[in-house]
């Protein structure tokens, strides 16, 4: 094959999303069990692997910073390191915010508050956004980008319905603790992981077709 | 660690009064392959030829300082023919011999005096091999070589220079007259032969030098300006002069 080595560091690059995609679940998996079994050890590890995270972002960045350089990569390829490096941004993020439920779960283990059980399908839809996503960039499938996009809907209604019910919790007991604030918190940042994974979806449109998804607002 | 194929310290070069080269320094890392970049005149293929003395056929070039392959001095060297089998040379334009392909790359070793049909073919075909033109041209080998194409013409003598089993492969803009796809084949072929040998390339092709390279040195007027790691050359240059050249704001 023409350019192997060329083509040998697409793959790699690939693989390296893959992995990335792979610490993001592993993270947001880790932080439910935290909020689901109240431990706060198990909080704590979660921003190990959100350093993992970090780190893998960092090599991936440069990976397709010499991608760039070297091989001065043009049509699909260069839509491809693009979007990788656009892909790896809301990664990062995803791992920020898993970090920060994981803070955020400290707070719960203190005042032994019930997480609203819609909490934890919205980290699973989340979850399987974020390898969707990524597993749609390897193998350059839109339609199951576009499946990403379109669950964000279910996140969204998710955290919608669960302020209401805070709200309406917080109106019956204005002497409460506040903590129904940190449920709300970390609702708020489970919908954000869903809105990073439809950023994701978005780029692998970008990189099969060569255009942005149009708003649809 | 890697390891010095050739050591240069200080060398000036001189054709008559006129300095092509002026106390360079450098290392050039075994089997590697390391580009020699500069515009037009600035003494990189003039250093290029120095590596295999092919300047001693230049009338009134003088040369001072060192210049050593493996650590032996290359100006003192008694037996030129056996520094250029060691070191061989692909220049810009093909030129294959008027003679059959299977005769061009047996050439070499025949000079070196193997005579026995069954050691030359077994030459030849290993060469066409590591020059990725073997199947191309296992079933036309006593055809003339000038029916090639200028890219296969080029493998070919990038097999003829590798018949002789050198060390080190010099190459001067051996891709500057072929076409993007006969130069994508020099360049993988480049890519798996520098597991073998030092390769030394110079180029007017920036973005082969990134491509391809580990190391980058960039010449001008004589100078070498500035040499590193390809990706350090190309991604923050010490040196503004070499950032001018590679972002084409030069002059």
């Amino acid at each position: 094959m023409a350019r192997q080595a060329y083509q040998e560091q697409l793959l790699k690059l690939n693989g390296e999303l893959i992995e990335m995609g792979d610490l993001c679940e592993e993270a947001m998996s880790l932080v439910m069990k935290a909020l689901r079994e109240k431990d706060e050890e198990i909080a704590v590890s979660v921003h190990k692997i959100e350093q993992k995270i970090d780190q893998k972002e960092r090599d991936i960045e440069t990976m397709c910073m010499t991608l760039l350089l070297r091989q001065q990569p043009v049509s699909g390829d260069l839509r491809s390191i693009s979007s990788a490096l656009r892909m790896i941004a809301d990664m990062e993020r995803i791992g920020d915010q898993t970090a920060d439920i994981a803070d955020v779960s400290r707070h719960l283990t203190d005042f032994q508050l019930e997480v609203h059980p819609k909490i934890f399908h919205m980290g699973k839809i989340a979850s399987k956004m974020v390898n969707d996503s990524v597993n749609a960039f390897v193998r350059k499938d839109d339609k199951l980008a576009a499946e990403v996009i379109a669950t964000d809907d279910q996140v969204d209604r998710l955290f919608e319905e669960i302020k209401m019910e805070l709200m309406e919790e917080i109106a019956k007991n204005p002497n409460s603790s506040g903590s129904e604030l940190d449920v709300l918190m970390i609702a708020k940042y489970m919908e954000r992981i869903g809105d990073h994974a439809v950023n994701l979806g978005e780029w692998v449109h970008y990189y099969v077709y060569g255009e942005k998804v149009e708003d649809k607002d | 660690m890697e390891k010095d194929k050739f050591t240069i310290k200080d060398l000036n070069l001189f054709y008559g009064d006129f300095q092509a080269l002026k106390k360079i320094s450098m290392h050039i890392p075994e089997k590697e392959i390391t580009a020699f970049i500069g515009p037009s005149g600035c003494g990189k293929s003039t250093l290029l030829k120095s590596l295999n003395r092919m300047n001693d056929l230049v009338e009134g070039c003088k040369i001072t300082g060192t210049l050593l392959l493996d650590g032996e001095p290359i100006n003192q060297m008694k037996n030129v023919n056996l520094l250029r089998k060691r070191v061989g040379m692909v220049f810009q334009k093909p030129n294959p011999f008027p003679m059959s392909i299977y005769d061009n790359v047996a050439y070499g070793p025949r000079t070196h005096g193997i005579r026995k049909k069954s050691e030359l073919d077994a030459i030849v075909e290993d060469s066409l091999k590591k020059a990725a033109i073997w199947d191309e041209t296992k079933d036309r080998l006593k055809k003339s070589a000038l029916g090639m194409s200028g890219g296969q013409q080029q493998r070919l003598c990038i097999a003829r220079a590798l018949a002789v089993q050198p060390e080190v492969l010099l190459m001067d803009e051996p891709t500057s007259a072929l076409d993007p796809i006969s130069t994508t084949k020099i360049e993988d072929l480049a890519l798996e032969l520098k597991n073998q040998y030092t390769i030394v390339m110079v180029t007017h092709n920036m973005q082969q030098a990134a491509r391809i390279s580990d190391k980058t040195a960039f010449f001008l007027l004589g100078e070498m300006v500035e040499m590193n790691d390809t990706e350090t050359i190309f991604s923050k240059p010490q040196d503004k002069r070499t950032d001018d050249y590679i972002t084409g704001r030069f002059g």
